[in-house]
């Protein structure tokens, strides 16, 4: 440790670039392994706290006889160690069990569920930004006009109306008012042989009102974080110099300061991105969207353990990605994250 | 004395009308700049040094407006163009250096696209062209291997080359003006020095005016041509270097003279001007140093009057001079 501490200051020292970037994504991978190995324990030892999962399964008329065969079945019989020690194995040999209620491999489960999460939190933080830049944008341009004031008041509404009077009402207006959008469910087509949402036009159409449920949300986020980016960087000198050389106003918004405030709007998408999957319950409960978030909340009132533990570290795994990603995006923004990055890595 | 001035301003007022009350920035500054010649612009912070810059190029944030006088530039009229016919003559006709190179050059964009849409804001030519002449204009600001650094990013720079960048930025279209803000009081004396010697070899080879803003007065000493001494939102005085410098007629000209160290007066007590600048949001009626004056009577109540003799100006009913004080 001593070691590596001292190699990386040396490397640091010697070259303002730092280590090359091959080291770094490996650094990151192994502290990605890192963090789902801590997660997969103290999930386990969790659950193992929170009560016994046959108490739940097994019928109550059940013969003692049957009741210890089901809990030797599942292995529930061991010390909690064994147990974690056997899950690790399997882990490592890419099982991570057997549901106890489903009685069908979990990962297979949650693999079944995942594209519909996916893809339902991809369509809403694709919708937030699309609508919050430009409207964060105007609104920081012009923040004491009408129209930047209403901006502001709807945003507040954005935060504060829960999410599931949202669904609701989007339901009621777009579904049974109107009749222009389906109410629930999902359909999917095929494009380059993958079924999703986006392979058909009904697809779309299912997908629409609980990505814009789910995008709420985010876009009034967005757009406060876009309106305060925009009103610090129109004070500073850069911009003002932008103008002293005579550059458009056009240009000076789309480059000087949306470039800029891109970089903390990037940081947010990538963490909300993965606070969507993994939140998306609600949106899914309402308008029976077959995604993860249902799953995971019968797992937990059922105390399915290998489901909760698998989905956990998939989505531990997904955040570590989506986070490398937002990282490798910086790199692309801000010139100056590289020597940072590289080097604190 | 007899060419016709690049840039006249005429009784230029600009004031902030903040929830305070109205900041008097500008109380009517006059001043006018020939082709190849750099004006000094010194006074102590808050005197209206740098809005006089920023109203000169109709870049006033609200709540600040200009509220009367004129800025001709070669006879065209500035002050009440709209905002677009602005951004024509911005970075064209008139370029600006700011003061702080560290905060002036966007952190991610690279120099070559900074200076390369300096260009292109103004002329249909492909980015291929202005990169090139970009390239051609930091070799001329002393910047080794240009056509690399093209592709840097600020970040890369130490200040002063930055600000060697800003240079080569604002020679980029041939100005008639360029209005330099303090740009060397953020870097150290022999950056400082080199910059100095740039600017004024560029300004003389192109005929280019300049307006050259600094606390300093011995660089504006040894830089300009003309110097107008600002205080308080005027000029209280303006004249050619050599006269305004070896023998100033407003009092406050000369506390900021006596305020230089000097090797001749080492071992004494540096001379200080007493007192501050007045707020700007109350201005005294009548002369506004009267309060830090030693020479201050009853009769500096009234406004005092500009007195024209020569090439040069002053704004006191008291002047000093070097004869004056010889015979006290």
């Amino acid at each position: 440790m001593a070691r590596d501490l001292l190699k990386d200051f040396h490397q640091t020292a010697i070259s303002a670039e730092g280590p090359p970037m091959t080291e770094v994504i490996l650094r990151r991978f192994l502290q990605a392994i890192l963090v789902v190995f801590a997660m997969s324990l103290f999930v386990f030892v969790g659950i193992y706290g929170i009560g016994n999962p046959v108490d739940l399964l097994v019928p109550e008329d059940m013969g003692p006889a049957a009741r210890a065969e089901i809990i030797s079945h599942l292995g529930l019989d061991r010390p909690l160690y064994i147990q974690y020690l056997t899950f690790l194995g399997n882990v490592l040999q890419g099982d991570f069990g057997n549901s106890f209620v489903y009685n069908t491999p979990a990962l297979q489960l949650i693999m079944s569920r995942l594209p519909a999460t996916l893809e339902l939190a991809v369509a809403a933080m694709i919708i937030s930004t699309i609508f919050a830049v430009p409207l964060g944008l105007w609104a920081g341009l012009r923040p004491k006009s009408i129209s930047g004031r209403s901006i502001m008041v709807g945003s507040i509404l954005g935060f504060s109306l829960p999410t599931f009077w949202v669904g609701l009402i989007l339901i009621l207006v777009f579904s049974i008012w109107l009749g222009w959008l389906p109410s629930s469910g999902r359909a999917t087509g095929t494009v380059f042989g993958i079924e999703t949402s986006f392979g058909s036009w009904q697809g779309i159409q299912h997908l629409l009102l609980p990505a814009f449920n789910l995008a709420l949300f985010k876009l009034a986020l967005i757009i406060r974080l876009v309106r305060a980016g925009v009103i610090e960087a129109m004070q500073m000198d850069y911009v003002r110099y932008a103008f002293a050389k005579g550059v458009s106003d056009r240009r000076v918004m789309l480059v000087h300061v949306l470039k800029n405030i891109m970089i903390p709007v990037v940081t947010v998408i990538g963490l909300e991105l993965g606070t969507v999957i993994a939140f998306a319950v609600v949106t899914e409960t309402i308008f029976a969207w077959p995604g993860t978030g249902k799953l995971i909340i019968d797992s937990i009132y059922q105390l399915d353990r290998p489901v909760i533990v698998a989905y956990l570290m998939i989505i531990v795994a997904l955040f570590v990605f989506i986070n490398f990603t937002v990282d490798m995006i910086y790199l692309i923004l801000d010139p100056r994250a590289r020597a940072r990055m590289v080097g604190t890595a | 004395m007899t060419a016709e001035p690049v840039l006249t301003v005429d009784n230029l007022q600009t004031h902030f009308f903040t929830r305070a009350g109205v900041l008097k920035a500008l109380n009517g500054v006059s001043f006018s700049v020939e082709a190849g010649r750099i004006l000094g612009m010194v006074g102590e912070s808050g005197s209206g040094k740098s809005v006089t810059g920023f109203s000169i190029l109709g870049l006033i944030d609200p709540p600040g407006r200009i509220v009367g006088g004129s800025v001709r530039l070669k006879g065209q009229e500035l002050v009440g163009l709209p905002w677009a016919e602005l951004r024509r003559i911005r970075g064209a006709k008139i370029a600006m250096i700011f003061q702080d190179p560290m905060m002036t050059l966007n952190p991610v964009l690279t120099i070559g696209t900074q200076m390369a849409e300096a260009i292109q804001s103004h002329e249909p030519v492909s980015r291929e062209t202005a990169l090139a002449r970009a390239r051609d204009a930091l070799g001329l600001v002393g910047i080794p291997s240009p056509e690399e650094r093209l592709a840097a990013y600020p970040h890369q720079f130490s200040g002063g080359m930055r600000q060697r960048v800003a240079i080569a930025t604002a020679f980029l279209n041939h100005p008639d003006l360029i209005i330099a803000d303090e740009p060397t009081t953020a870097l150290d004396v022999t950056i400082q020095g080199q910059i100095l010697y740039e600017t004024q070899r560029l300004c003389r080879e192109r005929g280019t005016a300049m307006i050259w803003i600094s606390h300093d007065l011995s660089v504006v000493a040894g830089l300009a041509d003309e110097i107008c001494v600002m205080y308080a939102g005027c000029i209280v005085e303006r004249g050619s270097v050599d006269a305004v410098i070896d023998d100033p007629r407003h009092p406050y000209t000369r506390g900021l003279i006596a305020s230089v160290p000097s090797r001749n007066r080492r071992h004494q007590r540096l001379a200080q001007i007493p007192g501050m600048i007045p707020s700007l949001l109350e201005l005294p009626p009548g002369c506004p140093f009267r309060n830090r004056c030693e020479l201050a009577d009853g009769a500096c109540a009234e406004p005092p009057f500009e007195t024209r003799e020569g090439g040069r100006a002053w704004r006191c009913i008291h002047p000093v001079s070097l004869r004056a004080r010889a015979i006290a």
